[in-house]
């Protein structure tokens, strides 16, 4: 059934479209995908020359955060996951994002768009595996 | 058109302009919450389809750039804008590593409603619990990078 009190079509449109701009955009400038966890794990080790552009990025994603979160009032959202629960997901999150070279950004957004094989098989993986554990965690807590 | 060191500026510029609208996107979607995530993925209860429309419209924008503009590029052999090569994966191969790095992606994005994205929008609200859980998740991909070495 259908969530019809927390359905919100039209931001979600207009802020998966701004994801698409941006992906786009930084594809068409700078010659790189979109992918989250490929830019989050480039800040780690020795510097390379996609460093810098890597903490750029990062920033920007901050900064971007920061001013929607200001300019739209929007609310703050709530975290109630235990702290087990916390450090399991990102050390899951983090490890299967770099092991499988792609989260919802990458294998998602640009490889899905870009009709890759890997991202093909990719991303029902994830999600059946995301609504699997979702629904597990429901069930135990 | 630039002289090098204004290029660069502008390159600099622009991938930190792409990272703040991207997250003004996310933010915009409200997928910085985990609670609209887990809507999405709760199937067998109150389902809030809103994340498949925040796919829907991303991929659609980025699949009409990138069908319509980079191929013909790439195709001329033009490069990007302000860079000197397009860096775009190209292995095709199905191998244990991606499998197992999806399944082990979706379990834990699952169980917190966070992904890479959302987890560092998140760190403006200060919350010890994002710290926490973005060190783990940096730990979490230096041991996927040094398995993957191997």
């Amino acid at each position: 059934m259908i969530n019809y009190a927390e359905f919100t079509p039209m931001n979600a449109l207009m802020g998966g479209a701004l994801i698409g701009c941006s992906a786009f955009l930084l594809l068409y400038l700078n010659g790189r995908i979109s992918g989250i966890s490929g830019i989050a794990s480039r800040i780690l080790g020795k510097p390379t020359e996609s460093t810098a552009p890597s903490w750029l990025f990062i920033f920007g994603l901050i900064t971007g955060s920061a001013l929607a979160s200001n300019i739209f009032s929007l609310p703050v959202p709530k975290i109630d996951n235990s702290w087990p629960l916390i450090i399991a997901s990102g050390l899951l999150v983090g490890f299967g994002s770099v092991y499988g070279s792609g989260c919802t950004s990458g294998h998602g957004v640009c490889g899905l768009a870009r009709l890759s094989k890997r991202s093909l098989v990719s991303v029902p993986i994830f999600m059946l595996a995301a609504v699997i554990s979702y629904y597990l965690l429901s069930v135990v807590s | 058109m630039f002289n090098t060191t204004n290029h660069r500026y502008l390159a600099m510029f622009s991938i930190f302009s792409c990272g703040l609208v991207f997250a003004v996107g996310l933010q915009l979607a409200a997928m910085t919450h985990p609670s609209k995530v887990q809507g999405f993925l709760d199937i067998t209860g109150l389902w809030d389809p809103s994340l498949a429309l925040v796919l829907f419209a991303a991929t659609g924008i980025f699949s009409l750039g990138f069908w319509s503009i980079i191929k013909s590029r790439i195709r001329n052999q033009k490069s990007p804008i302000l860079a000197s090569s397009f860096q775009i994966p190209t292995t095709t191969v199905i191998d244990k590593q991606l499998i197992i790095g999806s399944v082990v992606f979706g379990t834990g994005w699952g169980l917190s409603g966070f992904c890479p994205g959302p987890a560092i929008a998140n760190l403006i609200y200060l919350d010890i619990k994002i710290f926490g859980f973005i060190i783990a998740m940096l730990l979490g991909m230096a041991i996927a990078k040094r398995l993957k070495k191997q």
